[in-house]
């Protein structure tokens, strides 16, 4: 701060509760909603203080029947499709980077350039509109309804390709030239020397895939039609159908809530890395 | 952008490409060319053959006013969830860069949202404004204001932008944060120096120079509002009520999965690729420019 204007101070943090406050609400209130019985959801108005059946419901979602009216699966399998779905995605996704920017980086090949372009038009591509073909493609080669055909469709990834190819650009030649003079293959030098240089990065945009992952929802809603395979994150708009007939908000937020609090937690937890792997990926 | 020292050549580099390269193709360049080419073809009654039509596909699309409908739509929803979420951000923003002690507890107050998926930020406002038991409709109620987002397309449509801004705005804070603690303090302190008070110096020096930061989360808050919005708009009001809120990329998968319309599916997916092509060379421009400045 510049000059001392007790006011104004005053005034600025005013200012930011009552943005945090509006950005916080509605994150509040699914929150609310999970502590609170059936009965409870359905008298207006809505409570704004939690109540005392957050155990309940949650022991409801997670082991029992969950919403009644819909033959779901389990809202534990579908957590886990979930963490399958993000970890496969995420991994998958820096692994291939990885070795692709490696290349690019390290060796004059001939169509170098070519894979690089390549690569560059994965981003000119979303999933959203390509959908009925890739739809296709997947179904032809039998990986409806797996994990294989939840993640691998997406894996692909020029951000990431691009983060590396910068981080590895910034790796001193010496380090090469030293390795090389000691004996160290391409692939010794790769898992020995730029791997651990680039670790900070490879968790700041683990951080983000995660979280990119986790919330995928079309690619799933397309390509699962077994409820074994159901995630968490597709789940909701199922139960918001059955709510149209039998509000059951409680179970519906807390289902919410189960979706929301990892990435969530991820980010919290791991602020640092996020703001980096944020910054450095729209670079 | 290779290394001044590298390996010799080899066939290891194409081993180390190919997972990438194999899954691109498959993936991205195979099914964006069979939109291609699916966007000049018109399915018969009976889906046994078709027929190649050249731009019949594009001509009908243009003659369609759902279409153009949807397309003036689409680019009102992105303007102003654009600016709804970067107008907040940068506020809040202003005011955060304010806070010598205690930034980063605000910080981390305001970046939840990030970690929402679109389809439950969906679910939240849907359940905070449900027209029977939602919160909002209750207290609206005491200004006369009869909340329904079934029945009121100019509702859904508002409800709809709140939730896209409401998620985006923890990505906004973050850049203009960022972009607001890289201004030097020499800066700042001159200002005051020349008598110019805190409402002046953010408009008249802070504003300026984060330029290059406004014009980048444009750009991307544009591209989010136009295709990561889906999972928002099909669990609030599934494009409705009517048409009210279909935007493009609803459309598409609407016209494609639900109408099985392959051909004007195809077309409108090309469409779509050429404006996200549009998106994308007006970002990488902006990044070049970004490094001189």
């Amino acid at each position: 701060m510049v000059e001392n204007r007790p006011l104004t101070a005053i005034l600025t943090h005013f200012m930011l509760m009552l943005g945090v406050i509006a950005i916080a609400l509605p994150i509040w209130i699914t929150f609310v909603a999970a502590t609170h019985d059936a009965a409870r959801m359905t008298q207006v108005p809505l409570p704004l203080w939690p109540g005392t059946h957050l155990w309940a419901n949650l022991k409801q979602t997670l082991f029992g029947s969950g919403l009644s009216g819909t033959e779901g699966a389990p809202v534990w399998l579908m957590l886990f499709n979930s963490l399958a779905m993000a970890m496969m995605i995420s991994l998958g996704k820096i692994g291939i980077s990885l070795l692709s920017a490696f290349a690019i980086v390290y060796f004059r090949f001939p169509f170098r350039m070519t894979c690089f372009w390549m690569i560059f038009i994965t981003l000119m591509l979303p999933v959203e509109v390509r959908i009925l073909p890739t739809f296709e493609v997947v179904a032809n080669l039998g990986m409806l309804n797996s994990y294989w055909g939840l993640s691998i469709p997406l894996i692909a990834s020029a951000t990431a390709t691009f983060m590396f190819r910068q981080v590895f650009l910034t790796v001193p030649d010496e380090m090469l030239e030293s390795a090389r003079i000691d004996g160290a293959g391409p692939m010794r030098f790769f898992f020995d020397i730029l791997l651990p240089l680039s670790r900070t990065n490879i968790a700041a945009l683990f951080v983000i895939l995660f979280i990119f992952g986790w919330n995928q929802y079309l690619w799933p809603l397309l390509i699962t039609t077994d409820t074994s395979m159901t995630t968490i994150v597709m789940s909701i708009k199922q139960m918001l159908e059955a709510a149209e007939q039998s509000p059951q908000w409680n179970i519906i937020m807390t289902t919410a809530l189960l979706a929301m609090v990892p990435p969530i937690f991820v980010v919290i937890s791991m602020q640092k890395l996020f703001v980096q792997g944020l910054t450095e990926t729209d670079k | 952008m290779l290394k001044r020292v590298h390996f010799p050549s080899s066939p290891l580099p194409y081993l180390l490409v190919a997972p990438q390269l194999a899954i691109t193709l498959v993936f991205f360049i195979w099914p964006a060319s069979q939109a291609m080419y699916q966007s000049f073809l018109i399915e018969d009654a009976f889906g046994l053959g078709s027929e190649f039509v050249w731009f019949e596909n594009f001509e009908a699309l243009w003659a369609d006013q759902h279409y153009l409908d949807a397309f003036l739509r689409t680019a009102v929803f992105s303007l102003l969830v654009a600016a709804l979420s970067m107008g907040v951000a940068l506020l809040l923003a202003g005011f955060a860069q304010r806070v010598v002690r205690g930034a980063m507890f605000y910080r981390t107050l305001l970046i939840w949202p990030y970690a929402v998926a679109p389809v439950l930020a969906g679910a939240l406002w849907v359940f905070m404004f449900n027209p029977t038991l939602g919160i909002f409709p209750y207290f609206l109620d005491f200004f006369g204001i009869d909340w329904n987002h079934y029945l009121n397309g100019n509702q859904a449509m508002a409800l709809v932008i709140l939730a896209a801004a409401w998620k985006q705005v923890a990505y906004n804070f973050l850049f203009y944060l960022a972009a607001m603690q890289s201004i030097p303090n020499s800066v700042i302190e001159a200002a005051a120096i020349d008598g110019a008070g805190p409402g002046r110096r953010f408009f008249s020096i802070i504003l300026p120079l984060i330029s290059p930061t406004t014009f980048f989360l444009l750009v991307i808050n544009m591209v989010y509002a136009f295709f990561e919005t889906f999972g928002i708009i099909h669990a609030v009001t599934q494009g409705g009520p009517g048409s009210s809120t279909t935007i493009l990329v609803y459309k598409v998968f609407n016209d494609g999965f639900v109408g099985l319309d392959l051909g004007g599916s195809a077309a409108q997916s090309v469409i779509l690729m050429v404006l996200v092509i549009a998106m994308t060379v007006v970002q990488f421009r902006y990044v070049e420019r970004k490094v001189e400045y």
